[in-house]
C-alpha cells in the first residue's frame, strides 16, 4: 500500500532532504556565531561554512564564488536584480523586457518600477510558452536596461531557449537576468555558456530549507553593478545587508551539491515517472490537453518532474476534492483568491473553460513510481465520475459547440 | 480550505444526477453560469402540470465542489414542493445547510438561480403549450 496523503506539489515547494537537515544542523547551535566577526572562533566557523558555500554554489553553476549573493529566496533574488539594475543604470535608460508568464516575483516588481516612471514591454509567448526570438530582438532599443526572462516555468514547465536568449542580450549590450529558481538543480544551468548576467536561486525549490537563496551577479565581461535594496552593516559586499543566515546558506549549498551529483540519474527517474502518468492519462481518458511542451515531443524543452493537464469539462477545484489525499495545485479561479484562473495558461492562449480544468503535477525526488501509478488511478476515477455529472461533458458528447451555446453570465 | 461533512457528502454521493428530457412540456430547465467562469449549473424539473408539485428533479453541473454540493441539494430540497415554494427558496438557506465558507457563496447563488431558471422555463412552456392551437397530425 502507497502512505497517504502523497505530496506531488514540488513546483511549490519541496521537502527537505535530511542530509541537507544534517548539514545545517550543527549550525544552529553549535556554531551559532556571526560570519562577520573576524576576531574569534565563532566568527570564523561561521564563515568558513559561507565559504564553502559560496564555493560550492558557485561551481554548480560555473561562476565565481565573489559572483554570489546570498538572499532570503527568490523572491528577494529578482527584486534586487530587477530594481538593483533599474536603479544603477537609470541614466543608461529606462526600459525593461519580461514575459507575461513571469513569476509574480519578477512580474510584480515591474510593476512597481512602472508606477515609479520606468517603461516594460511584456513579451507574449506562443501556445507552448516559448518566447519568440525575433520579437525579443525587435523589443530592445537603446534605452533598454534589463531583459528578464525565466528559465523555467513554475507552472507549465517550459525551459525557455537562455542560451540564445542571452547571446541576444549581449550582442546588443542589454544585461540578462533569469529567474532559475525552477531549473536550477533540475537541468544543466551554466552561466557561462548560457549568457546570464543575473540569475536568482531558492533553497526551498531543491529540497533544501526555506527563507534562504541567492542571486548570481556577473563581475566580468560585462561587469554588473546593482543598487543595494536592503541597506545597512554592508554584507555580500554591500549588495545586501544583513547578518547571513548561516545554517540557511549551508543547506542551500548542501541542496544544491545533492541536485547536481544525482541529476544524471534523478533527472532520467523523475522524467520517467512523469512521461509514463501522461501516457497512463491519455491511455484511459478522452478530452484531455497538455499545457506547455509535449514532454515525449520535446523532453529537453519541459521540466523532468513537471505536468501540467487540462481534464475538459472537470472544474479543478472539484477534481482535487476527488483526490484528496494526493496534494497537487490547479490553475482554476475556485482554488484562488482573486476568481481569475492562471494567467500563465491565459498567455498560452489556452481558453478560460479549459484553464479552469487544469491540474498541475510536481513529481520529485521523493516520489515512487506506486505513487504515481495511484495517483493516476484516483484521478481518472474522479475526473469519471466528475465528468458523470458534468453538463459540459454530456452536451460536447452530443455534439453540442459549446462555444455556441448563449451562456448567462453572471 | 477544509469542505464540512455535508459537501463531501453530495459531492460523494451525489443525490439526482441526471437528464430530463428537455423538450417534454411538463420538465422545465434552468441552465445557468458560463464554462469560463468555471462554473455550469444545469437544473431540471418535472412538474405536475394540475398540482404544480415539483414531482422529480435532476442537476448535472460542472463547477467546485460547494457548488455541486449546492445543486445535488437543490434537488433533495425542492422535489415535492409546489412551483411557488421552490421559487421562494433563497440561497442562504444553502449556505446554511451546507456549512459554506464565505468564498463559496456565490456557488450557492448559482443554485438559486438555477432553480429560478428552471421553473420559468417551465412557465414558458406551460403558457406556449395552452396558446398554441391544436393541430391536425
Ligand atoms: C519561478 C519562481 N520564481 C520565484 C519564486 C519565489 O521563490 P521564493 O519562495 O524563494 O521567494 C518561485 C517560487 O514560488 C518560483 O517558482
Ligand atoms: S464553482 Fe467556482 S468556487 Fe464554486
Amino acid at each position: 500500500m502507497v502512505k497517504l496523503p502523497i505530496y506531488l506539489d514540488n513546483n511549490a515547494t519541496t521537502r527537505m532532504d535530511e542530509r541537507v537537515f544534517e548539514a545545517m544542523r550543527p549550525y544552529f547551535i553549535e556554531y551559532f556565531g556571526n560570519a562577520a566577526s573576524r576576531n574569534h572562533e565563532f566568527g570564523w566557523k561561521a564563515e568558513e561554512a559561507v565559504d564553502w558555500a559560496r564555493e560550492t554554489i558557485a561551481k554548480s553553476i560555473n561562476a565565481d564564488p565573489k559572483e554570489i549573493v546570498f538572499t532570503s529566496g527568490a523572491t528577494e533574488s529578482d527584486n534586487l536584480a530587477i530594481k538593483g539594475i533599474a536603479e544603477m543604470y537609470a541614466s543608461k535608460g529606462d526600459h525593461i523586457i519580461t514575459l507575461t508568464t513571469e513569476h509574480k516575483a519578477v512580474l510584480d516588481t515591474c510593476k512597481a518600477l512602472e508606477r515609479r516612471g520606468l517603461r516594460v514591454t511584456y513579451l507574449p509567448v506562443g501556445k507552448e510558452g516559448f518566447v519568440d526570438l525575433d520579437m525579443l530582438r525587435d523589443a530592445i532599443t537603446d534605452k533598454t536596461v534589463l531583459v528578464t526572462i525565466m528559465h523555467a516555468n513554475n507552472e507549465i514547465g517550459v525551459i525557455q531557449d537562455i542560451e540564445s536568449i542571452g547571446k541576444l542580450c549581449h550582442e546588443k549590450g542589454v544585461i540578462f537576468h533569469t529567474d532559475s529558481t525552477q531549473s536550477i538543480g533540475k537541468v544543466p544551468f551554466d552561466v557561462q555558456k548560457m549568457n546570464v548576467d543575473l540569475a536568482s536561486l531558492s533553497g526551498h525549490k531543491i529540497y533544501g530549507p526555506k527563507g534562504v537563496g541567492a542571486l548570481y551577479v556577473r563581475k566580468k565581461s560585462p561587469r554588473v553593478k546593482l543598487a543595494s535594496q536592503m541597506d545597512g552593516g554592508g554584507h555580500e559586499r554591500g549588495m545586501r545587508s544583513g547578518t547571513l543566515n548561516v545554517p540557511g546558506i549551508v543547506g542551500l549549498a548542501k541542496a544544491l551539491e545533492i541536485c547536481i551529483e544525482e541529476m544524471p540519474t534523478e533527472t532520467k527517474r523523475v522524467q520517467g515517472m512523469r512521461d509514463k502518468m501522461w501516457m497512463d492519462f491519455q491511455a484511459e481518458l478522452d478530452e484531455i490537453y497538455i499545457n506547455g511542451p509535449d514532454p515525449i515531443e520535446k523532453p529537453d524543452r519541459r521540466l523532468p518532474g513537471n505536468l501540467n493537464v487540462s481534464f475538459a469539462f472537470v472544474e479543478g477545484e472539484a477534481l482535487m476534492m476527488g483526490i484528496k489525499d494526493i496534494a497537487v495545485s490547479s490553475g482554476s479561479a475556485c482554488t484562488s483568491a482573486s476568481l481569475e484562473p492562471s494567467y500563465v495558461l491565459k498567455a498560452l492562449g489556452v481558453g478560460e473553460d479549459l484553464a479552469h480544468t487544469s491540474i498541475r503535477f510536481g513529481i520529485g525526488r521523493f516520489n515512487t513510481q506506486e505513487e504515481c501509478d495511484y495517483t493516476v488511478k484516483q484521478v481518472v476515477e474522479a475526473v469519471k465520475h466528475l465528468r458523470d455529472m458534468s453538463p459540459l461533458y454530456e452536451m460536447a458528447k452530443m455534439g453540442i459547440d459549446l462555444k455556441s451555446v448563449a451562456w448567462a453570465a453572471h | 480550505m477544509a469542505y464540512s461533512e455535508k459537501v463531501i457528502d453530495h459531492y460523494q454521493n451525489p443525490r439526482n444526477v441526471g437528464t430530463l428530457d428537455p423538450n417534454d412540456p411538463s420538465v422545465g430547465t434552468g441552465l445557468v453560469g458560463a464554462p469560463e467562469c468555471g462554473d455550469v449549473m444545469r437544473l431540471q424539473l418535472r412538474i405536475n402540470p394540475d398540482s404544480g408539485v415539483i414531482e422529480d428533479a435532476k442537476f448535472k453541473t460542472f463547477g467546485c465542489g460547494s457548488a455541486i454540493a449546492s445543486s445535488s441539494f437543490a434537488t433533495e430540497m425542492i422535489k415535492g414542493k409546489t412551483v411557488d415554494e421552490a421559487y421562494e427558496i433563497k440561497n442562504t438557506t444553502i449556505v446554511k445547510e451546507l456549512n459554506l465558507p464565505p468564498v463559496k457563496i456565490h456557488c450557492s447563488v448559482l443554485a438559486e438561480d438555477a432553480i429560478k431558471a428552471a421553473i420559468e422555463d417551465y412557465k414558458k412552456k406551460q403558457e406556449s403549450v395552452a396558446h398554441a392551437e391544436p393541430v391536425a397530425q
